[in-house]
């Protein structure tokens, strides 16, 4: 710019200078400071948009909550299957390093007790026994059977530790042998204080886990569970049979003469006890036996293992009716499949149900849109008047009319088209459902077929006719094209209606007409097997949005008006 | 005025009447009569019922009344896709899911008529219009202009005798208007086409047509070449609807020899031509153009001369415009060629004013 003459030049930032620059360098055009004119353009706009945010804010926030939070809710349960990891993670552990092949290690027995024996205090054992029965018919009766059969296992010991001393039954003790001093200063402290505000968390003394590393875990968690979930003094809680089953272990296994803490003389009898021969002990193996003959079987470990991961592809497997097993993805039995059957129906039959809407719907919206203002919305009212009526009524109002001894079967039989005997079944069939459905979606179709319809001139049709087409071939090379944007809103509209419609089906459908959505309400509320209703869910989901992405492709979404 | 007998006419209305609502009639006793190859103008304010007679003629509209007819033959009953009329809508009435060469082959399918001679068809008359290049275009994709001419294309692809035209150039610019007014008169010109041209803006109807039809209040208030209608209005609705007038009020006074003698409201008394005057004492308004209005005359005895006050001076380029107050009418204007010694008024000035009395005509006082 040095080289520039004139009195009008002079260097810094002025929109003439801007502009010369940004010829002269032919980059990207500037704004009057020198900063490109896109980044200054799109500074100018964020406030704009910033406050167009704050605004639909509300709603966004609305929608996010209501809408997309239970859908990805919903997502997410159809592969979680964090309960078997989370109620036997010890089991989950030890089957993690076995083949699968025949039974697995005494170690998968031991853990397993454990972790029944704490899922059993809980509660939990049979909503896991639940959840394997999905999978695996018989798991349901056997956990809730091993739930109670196990304890024997743990008594056997407690009883015999008990008759050596009795301290062996008592909370202090075992504090003392367990905890740490300083903690069980406190608690007894809380405890004089009387129980105001937390309950002191346990801690083991130190060394502990070193001598007696079973005891010392399944103490704490005998603690953690009395403390936390039942929000029970502990000293007033003498330790489950499981602490004892444990010690014992602990004392077969390991040398505890080197310990000299709290309560060493006790342990060290039990040590002797435990060493001498005519203490009776229990196998894992035999105390399984004992409960069930099942544990002595491969499947239910094989099970385990196989849904021990946190996440599962069992649930949308089932689905589309196969299972995961051992060996693989297979076919479930054929007396057992199901939901590809009602995914074929429910998409079949909403595709005769949009199809009887357009059918229905097309002649009623063209004149909708054809006839004088008064005797449209006249005709309007009653295309709505339906939409005023309770759902259910206009269900209940189908099944009076269609029953066997209802209003139509009573006439076909006054006129003498049907036999007394012989009277139609149209009612807890496809047939019922199909009628039904197409009458209460209707609506959903006129009124963008109408409103599609309404905005195409009359002076098309007009021209169409004054250049020698009859009243067909106006109707069908220019006046149909242009309504099909119309006929493509109102078909997704119904489309997706139906596909997951709930109601109509139940109310009407009997057995053979009902969707795929009864099954998932099923499983909501009565089988309570919500990843298989979410999984179902999903596909559905899935099913719509890839119609809707092949509609899409065909016949192009902004060719849909909805008005 | 030019009547072409019933027998030899193209096409004819005899005694039509419409009315949609049963109550008033929106065409009251229409009668014309066109011979083959005429471009004839409809031409009248909005709702004076132009649309309803050429609807009445496409076949989308029945007449209450009366019967109209086609190279001779009664068309009442013929609906409108069997009449071959052409026909080009104000909105152009394209369709828009079909390429500019498919709503030119539209007509041509169904009339059957073979791919090879569609195609060659199509292609001239996209050629006629100068659009040639855009057959493969949707309409939306055309501009204004474009889309008029492919209109009228459409029109014409299937050789009808006889095309109709609904303010065709409405929506269009001026500029652009003028080049189609004169594009459209010269086709039709030269295929030789009967056309019925409906519009309300008067400078297209007297450039465009052979003959003009002032339309007003459901009735064909004049039917005239162009010329003869701004020359000799037949009454003051024509007078004022067709180019500017001025308009003096008073009585007739005398009535003698193809002259009247009329006595202003302001006194004055001027002679004048007795269009539809029949007897003394009718009130009447006499019409004058504003060319023809001399400004300190010199036009000899036979002139009238007026006192008049200048209220304004418009310099328009090739003319001036000079609205004076005369005889009671404060909005007198006059017209006068921008020549170099043109006196150029200013407002205040007192002049006189003056006509030659065939130019004056006493029309109905309406
Ligand atoms: N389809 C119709 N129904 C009822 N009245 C109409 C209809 N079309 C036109 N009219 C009335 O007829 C009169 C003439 O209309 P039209 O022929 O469209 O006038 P123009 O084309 O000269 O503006 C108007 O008063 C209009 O309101
Ligand atoms: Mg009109």
């Amino acid at each position: 710019m040095s080289d520039a003459t004139g009195p009008d030049t002079f260097d810094g930032p002025t929109p003439d200078n801007a502009l010369r620059q940004a010829q002269k360098t032919s980059g990207p055009m500037l704004a009057a400071d020198g900063t490109p004119l896109k980044k200054s353009l799109s500074r100018a706009l964020r406030r704009q948009k910033m406050r167009a945010l704050m605004l639909i804010a509300p709603l966004l926030l609305f929608v996010l909550i209501t809408f997309i939070a239970p859908i990805a809710d919903m997502l997410f349960r159809s592969v979680e299957n964090q309960i078997v990891s989370e109620t036997l993670p010890l089991t989950t552990e030890e089957l993690g390093s076995w083949d699968g092949e025949g039974m697995p290690p005494e170690a998968a027995f031991e853990a397993a007790y454990y972790d029944i024996f704490l899922a059993a205090e809980r509660k939990e054992h049979t909503r896991l026994g639940t959840r394997l029965n999905y999978e695996l018919t018989g798991a349901s009766s056997l956990f809730r059977k091993s739930g109670r059969g196990l304890d024997d296992i743990g008594e056997v010991y407690q009883d015999q530790f008990e008759d050596l001393d009795e301290n062996w039954d008592e909370a202090l003790p075992w504090l003392e042998l367990m905890g740490d001093p300083e903690w069980l200063a406190e608690q007894q402290e809380w405890v004089a204080e009387g129980e105001e505000g937390r309950q002191p968390s346990f801690e083991l003394s130190e060394g502990t886990a070193d001598i007696l590393p079973r005891t010392a875990r399944e103490f704490a968690v005998f603690a953690e569970y009395t403390q936390d979930e039942e929000r029970d003094n502990l000293l007033d809680e003498e330790p489950w049979s499981a602490v004892h089953t444990a010690l014992y272990q602990d004392l077969s296994s390991g040398d505890v003469s080197s310990y000299s803490g709290p309560r060493a003389d006790m342990l060290q009898a039990a040590a002797a006890l435990v060493a001498s021969p005519d203490f009776e002990t229990v196998s894992f193996l035999d105390g399984f036996e004992e409960v069930d003959e099942d544990w002595m079987e491969p499947p239910i470990w094989r099970t385990i293992k196989l849904y021990s991961p946190n996440y599962t592809s069992g649930y949308f497997l089932n689905s589309i009716d196969m299972q995961l097993t051992p060996d693989g993805i297979e076919a479930r039995p054929e007396n057992q499949q199901i939901y590809m059957l009602l995914f074929q129906r429910t998409l079949f039959m909403s595709l005769v149900i949009t199809f009887s809407c357009i059918l229905l719907g097309y002649p009623v919206a063209y004149i909708l849109s054809n006839l004088p203002m008064r005797s449209a919305n006249l005709l309007m009212i009653l295309v709505l008047l339906p939409f005023w009526t309770s759902l259910l009524v206009r269900t209940s109002a189908w099944k009076v009319m269609l029953q066997q001894q209802g209003v139509i079967n009573d006439v076909l039989v006054w006129i003498g088209l049907v036999a007394d005997d012989s009277r139609l079944t149209m009612i807890n069939n496809q047939f019922g459902t199909i009628v039904a459905m197409t009458h209460i979606l209707l609506p959903f179709m006129i009124l963008p077929m109408y409103s599609v319809m309404s905005t195409i001139p009359p002076s098309y049709v007009r021209a169409a006719k004054s250049l020698g087409a009859t009243n067909w071939t106006t109707f069908w090379r220019v006046y149909f094209p242009q309504s099909i944007p119309g006929i493509g809103a109102g078909s997704i509209l119904v489309f997706i209606l139906s596909i997951g419609y709930y109601i109509t089906p139940e109310i009407v459908g009997g057995t053979t007409g009902t969707f795929i959505s009864n099954r998932i309400a099923y499983h909501i509320s009565s089988s309570l097997n919500w990843g298989l209703a979410a999984a179902l869910g999903a596909i559905l989901l899935a099913v719509v949005l890839i119609l809707y992405w092949a509609y899409d492709r065909i016949v192009g979404i902004d060719n849909v008006k909805l008005g | 005025m030019p009547d072409t007998g019933t027998s030899d006419a193209f096409v004819a209305f005899e005694r039509v009447q419409k009315s949609y609502d049963g109550e008033t009639l929106v065409v009251k006793d229409l009668n014309l009569n066109m011979p083959k190859g005429e471009f004839l103008t409809m031409l009248g304010p909005s709702g004076s019922g132009k649309t309803t007679c050429l609807m009445m003629l496409a076949g989308f509209e029945t007449a209450t009344h009366g019967e109209i007819k086609l190279d001779g033959v009664s068309i009442n009953n013929i609906p409108p896709h069997k009449r071959g009329i052409g026909m080009v809508f104000q909105n152009y009435a394209l369709f828009p899911h079909m390429t500019v060469a498919e709503n030119l082959s539209f007509p041509l399918e169904v009339r059957k008529i073979g791919k090879s001679e569609r195609e060659k068809k199509v292609m001239r008359a996209l050629d006629m219009v100068e659009m040639g290049a855009f057959g493969g275009r949707r309409p939306a994709q055309l501009s204004g202009g474009q889309q008029q001419r492919i209109a009228l294309a459409r029109a014409l692809v299937f050789e009808p005798e006889l095309v109709l035209m609904d303010e065709p150039l409405g929506a269009l610019d001026k500029q652009l208007r003028e080049k189609m007014q004169f594009e459209i008169t010269d086709l039709a010109h030269r295929l030789g086409i009967t056309v019925v041209y409906v519009t309300h803006d008067q400078t297209e109807a007297l450039t465009m047509s052979d003959r003009v039809a002032v339309f007003d209040d459901g009735r064909i208030q004049q039917l005239a070449p162009p010329d003869e209608l701004y020359e000799a209005p037949q009454n003051s609705f024509v007078a004022q609807f067709i180019g500017e007038n001025n308009t003096l009020e008073g009585v007739v006074k005398e009535i003698s020899g193809g002259r009247c003698t009329v006595q202003l409201d302001g006194g004055e008394v001027i002679d004048a031509v007795p269009v539809n005057v029949s007897k003394v004492g009718e009130r009447t308004r006499v019409s004058i153009r504003p060319e023809r209005v001399e400004v300190n005359p010199d036009l000899g005895e036979s002139a009238h001369t007026l006192k008049a006050k200048v209220k304004e001076f418009i310099y328009m380029g090739d003319i001036f415009r000079t609205r004076l107050s005369v005889a009671g009418n404060e909005d007198f204007v006059i017209k006068t060629r921008n020549r170099p010694d043109q006196v150029r008024l200013r407002p205040g000035d007192e002049v006189t004013i003056g006509w030659m009395p065939e130019d004056c005509r006493a029309l109905d006082a309406q």
